[in-house]
């Protein structure tokens, strides 16, 4: 074990800290798969996310069974779904949905199901988990108002809704990188000059600003345009954050005998950034970086659930939820908040993650 | 034993849980307070010696637990208390800490609250263990900061900690501590992070009110001048056991444990042979993890029997002083050394290569500019090196001591090019040139950085931990203006450079937090010594560690400029370890040298009042019942940003006339290659240690 220690890299010695760290691991196991989720959402949605389903309006959930006693008395493990007869209440208009015995709808692994492109690339017809007849629908988180699948709905939202908060956190982070980079490196007037527009951006109230931008991006603009000018919308506040903590970082690193040892080792000034410093505080930004995800996430499903994010037909989490804006959804379909679900678990996921990336940063603090 | 002791530790252990394996921190530690008395605990970082403080007052850290052992404490109603036995928070614990027994500690800004007055402090302090009014814990508190000679007591109990110098703040702690009259005073290294001559007047000052009030004190140094300076008994303690207990004048004069000679011996001070290697104690302390099987410090002891010493547990044998070991001490007289380590025979200084200056300063000045208040309008000058002027000789060691604050880490950095002086030049000999290396351009400064090093202070703060030990050696080679392309070439400078420093080349695959603090410092020198440099300037290179390992790095240095001719500007505070390894010493006060001459010169007879006070502070790890008379230094160094008129020492100065007051002293030779800035230098006489001793 000693030996192993001492030749152990900084690396490896986070990695370490991190394993002990139970909540942090917990949360990196459920950001990893829901990043799966959202890399391999057409093999996982069990429907087409836009096929809509006149018959199904509001169907509730079904769930999955696995006992089934046929009517001959024949009994068999597999995994299957009810079907629903549907009656309206005429004295009050509502729908009434039982689960009827004789509709069972076979599930199975790798069937066929809608064609679909991987990635809009690879053109392929399986899904991981579903009907096993093509032509049978099975609404494992029920269906909305036009009778398409929450749960495939959920699912392709996740690839949205995770990628804008990566992408706007690396668009934060290049942005903070090299302003607060410079900020702290140079110091003098660039540093004053920097921290006063810093300060002027994280001065101005972030949700009338995001809604006044987001209200200049023309609605004929394409979908794959307008989540790209939200992304830019939201690091343009982002990025401040991320440069101040880069900037004490480097203000530091600066005057530390390490830095200042290599500076009369010889070193310029790139090599002394690159080499020495950079590599010392990367773990705390990666920290830093995680736990700015969850904000961007947040930011991106207000502003969608507000109706002045992203639109149809782009489905994100926050797109979703504009489907549980009225009162009648919370009587009738509460399935509709289930993205809302997703949105709580993979925040608290990614504040774990960060929490112990941050924890384990030091390896050498107690 | 005359009298009943105050308080008694009796097989006391202690241990840690970590990561789910319990680690033993003191095993069987026992030893007496005698009323009245004082006690020293004394060893190396991580021995125990807190650990022990800390579990008398029931505060340590919340993962540690008191496995076995009895603390006995005889309270102030005559009832016997077992400190071990009663829980934690119990009220009869709490009425005995803080009140009966106190504590004070190493960092005075941390452990005072710079929240609250020291007055708010010390009445907090006071009521929480006696029901007395607001009005009449003041008074006392007051005549405690009286009792502690803090100069206008009354203002000084509204001010904040950081209103206060260092040594005032210290006496705040002690005042803070003493306000209960407390009958066991705990003292964790309270002078340790203070200059020498207010170390002097605090040590003074506690043995002043030891008489007065007749406490008992325990008092924690790793500083074996502050162990013969204070102590009545003496307690070493090793890998958390006591290996040696007894009276001073015993462990002084006749030491029987290996680790108490060793360390005595290892200790640099000014008696010891100048320039000559210290004997070591070889490797380091291990970690507690690692405690061996048999005797703790079999793993370092020269002596050490393999089959008995390694395997069991040597008994504490009584005598004139108890100790944990298998040999008595005229045993140990006649045994055998299984390593030539100590007292290793002292070796001449033969090599001179080139005699002339590689190094001079003419006039050179720092001062940083600070700009306050809005845009800049008041404007303060910290006049941090003021004028100064000296020459480093080829193959010399010029000392530069001082107090903290002085300037000469600043002169240091200006030195070594990492500033740019604001007043004044500064040449490097090379090529048969003297060449003016301030202001250069980065790309010239970096040529000058080949050949003229540094090695740093803190051995965990200068060393990249991302990078691995080949990798921080190379760099110089990898980056500098006579970098080496060739990787083989580079891997064998490497592993040479690493050899001269006493590292294996496998050593530099591992990271710097494999290493302990020794191994560390030799890794930033072998990084000082890669690109083949003839002057290193050495700023406090061994005051962050152990006293066994300064003496191997002591003797590291003296080694390498022997084999490779090297200049040496020794930075240190540190007066016993500079006359060990300097040629000339320069002593600075508020930005200026006020002397230099040879060391011997310096430290015998010295001219300056202020080398003479500082010498008469400097403690020497060698008992005598009668202690030596000190000169105590009034005040405090002069803040840089604001210097008194005349000569900078002349408030301070019991020499000092009016025209000390009014002219700026020169520095000036005397003929004989002395110089020293007092305009009385040739009336006054002063004492330098040999005169005293």
């Amino acid at each position: 074990m000693s030996a192993s220690v001492e030749y152990a890299s900084y690396g490896t010695l986070i990695l370490r800290r991190f394993l002990r760290h139970r909540l942090g691991v917990v949360g990196a196991v459920i950001t990893a798969a829901i990043y799966m989720v959202a890399l391999f959402c057409e093999v996982l949605a069990p429907a087409d996310p836009e096929a809509f389903n006149p018959r199904a309006l509001y169907t509730p959930p079904q769930g999955i069974n696995l006992f089934h006693t046929a009517a001959d008395g024949t009994f068999e493990v597999k995994p299957y779904a009810l079907g629903y007869t549907s009656s309206v209440d005429y004295n009050t208009g509502e729908r009434r949905f039982e689960t009827d015995p004789e509709q069972v709808i076979d599930l199975g692994f790798f069937v066929k199901g809608a064609p679909y492109k991987l990635w809009g690339l690879i053109p392929w017809d399986r899904h991981l988990f579903g009907p096993v007849d093509p032509d049978k629908k099975v609404f494992f988180f029920g269906a909305d108002r036009l009778g398409r699948d929450v749960f495939s709905r959920t699912i392709h939202a996740t690839r949205v809704s995770m990628t804008i908060g990566l992408i706007g956190v690396a668009l934060s982070l290049i942005l903070g990188i090299i302003i607060g980079g410079a900020s702290g490196y140079f110091g003098g007037w660039i540093d004053v000059g920097i921290q006063r527009v810093i300060e002027f951006l994280q001065s101005l109230p972030s949700i009338p600003l995001w809604i006044g931008l987001a209200a200049a991006i023309p609605p004929t603009m394409p979908p794959i345009q307008t989540y790209f000018m939200i992304t830019v919308i939201l690091s343009i506040l982002g990025w401040t954050g991320l440069a101040r903590i880069v900037r004490g970082k480097f203000m530091a690193l600066k005057n530390e005998e390490f830095v200042i040892a290599a500076r009369l080792d010889g070193c310029k000034p790139t090599r002394i950034i690159l080499r020495h410093m950079v590599p010392n505080f990367m773990s705390h930004i990666i920290a830093v970086v995680t736990l700015a995800i969850p904000g961007m996430i947040v930011a991106e499903t207000s502003l969608s659930f507000l109706g002045i994010g992203l639109r149809q037909p782009v489905v994100s989490w926050g797109v979703l939820l504009q489907e549980a804006q009225n009162l009648r959804s919370i009587a009738a379909a509460p399935w509709l908040f289930v993205p809302g679900g997703a949105v709580v678990i993979a925040v608290l996921a990614l504040n774990f993650l960060g929490d112990g990336m941050r924890d384990a940063g030091d390896p050498y603090a107690n | 034993m005359p009298t009943e002791p105050l308080l008694s530790i009796d097989g006391l252990s202690v241990s840690f849980g970590t990561d789910g394996t319990r680690v033993t921190a003191l095993n069987e530690v026992g030893f007496d307070i005698p009323a009245g008395k004082t006690v020293c605990l004394v060893g190396e970082s991580g021995c125990g010696k807190s650990v022990t403080a800390r579990a008398m007052l029931r505060i340590l850290d919340a993962n540690a637990k008191i496995d076995a052992g009895r603390m006995l404490y005889r309270s102030g109603d005559g009832n016997m208390i077992d400190l071990a036995g009663s829980a934690t928070k119990a009220p009869e614990m709490r009425r005995v800490r803080g009140n009966e027994i106190t504590m004070i500690f190493q960092e005075p800004m941390t452990a005072l609250s710079s929240y609250y007055t020291i007055g708010n402090q010390i009445v907090e302090a006071i009521r929480q263990h006696a029901s007395i009014s607001r009005r009449d814990a003041r008074d006392r508190a007051i005549e405690a900061l009286e009792a502690v000679g803090m100069p206008d007591a009354k203002a000084r109990l509204d001010a904040y900690s950081f209103e206060l110098s260092g040594g005032q703040r210290q006496r705040a702690m002690i005042a803070m501590a003493l306000a209960t009259n407390p009958r066991l005073l705990i003292a964790d290294e309270p002078t340790t992070a203070l200059d020498v001559t207010t170390q002097a007047v605090i040590l003074e000052l506690m043995r002043d009110l030891q008489a007065r009030f007749g406490m008992s004190i325990l008092f924690i140094t790793h500083d074996l001048g502050v162990v013969a300076e204070m102590a009545d008994e003496v307690v070493v303690m090793y890998l958390g056991e006591v290996v040696e207990r007894g009276p001073v004048a015993e462990i002084f004069n006749a030491p029987q444990h290996p680790y108490t000679r060793a360390l005595l011996m290892a200790a640099p001070h000014y008696q010891s042979q100048r320039n000559a290697r210290l004997p070591v104690i070889p490797g380091t302390v291990p970690s507690l993890s690692q405690r061996p099987a048999g005797c703790v410090f079999v793993s370092r002891c020269t002596f050490a029997e393999k089959g008995r010493c390694d395997t069991t547990r040597p008994p504490l044998v009584t005598g004139a002083t108890d100790s944990r070991c298998f040999f008595s001490g005229e045993e140990l007289a006649v045994r055998p050394k299984a390593e030539a380590h100590i007292a290793e025979a002292a070796l001449p200084k033969t090599m001179l290569p080139e005699n002339g200056a590689v190094l001079r300063a003419h006039g050179v000045s720092k001062h940083f500019v600070k700009k306050s208040g809005m845009f800049s309008r008041s404007v303060k000058t910290t006049r941090a090196v003021s004028d100064v002027s000296i020459e480093l000789n080829a193959g010399e060691t010029l000392g530069l001591v001082g107090e903290s604050g002085c300037g000469k880490s600043t002169l240091g950095h200006t030195l070594a090019g990492l500033l740019d002086p604001t007043d004044g030049r500064v040449h490097l000999g090379r090529n048969g040139n003297m060449d003016d290396i301030t202001h250069l351009p980065e790309p010239e400064r970096r040529k000058v950085w080949q050949d003229m090093r540094v090695v740093f202070q803190d051995p965990f703060a200068s060393l990249n931990p991302r990078m691995t030990v080949f990798d921080i050696v190379a760099e110089p080679l990898r980056v500098g203006p006579g970098r080496i392309t060739n990787s083989k070439a580079l891997t064998a400078r490497v592993e040479e450079v690493l050899g001269h420093v006493g590292l294996s080349p496998e050593q530099g695959e591992r990271y710097p937090h494999a290493f302990s603090g020794g191994q560390r410092q030799r890794i930033g020198i072998a990084r000082a010594l890669a690109p083949n440099p003839r002057i290193i300037i050495a700023d406090e290179p061994v005051s962050a560690l152990d006293v066994s390992v300064q003496a191997q790095i002591l003797n590291l240095f003296r080694d390498l400029q022997r084999e490779f001719g090297l200049t040496y500007l020794f930075v240190s505070h540190d007066l016993n370890v500079v006359s060990n390894i300097a040629d000339r010493v320069a002593v600075m006060y508020a930005g200026r040298i006020v002397e230099m001459a040879s060391t011997s010169e310096i430290y015998n007879a010295p001219r300056h009042p202020y080398s003479a006070a500082l010498l008469s502070a400097v403690l020497v790890p060698d008992y005598r019942v009668e202690k030596l008379p000190r000169q105590r230094l009034r005040g405090h160094p002069p803040n840089p940003a604001d210097l008194p008129n005349g000569c900078a020492f002349a408030p301070r100065c019991p020499f000092a006339t009016d025209l000390c007051r009014s002219t700026e002293p020169a520095l000036e030779s005397d003929g004989a290659g002395r110089l020293t800035a007092c305009h009385r230098r040739a009336e006054i006489t002063l004492t330098g240690l040999k005169d005293a001793g």
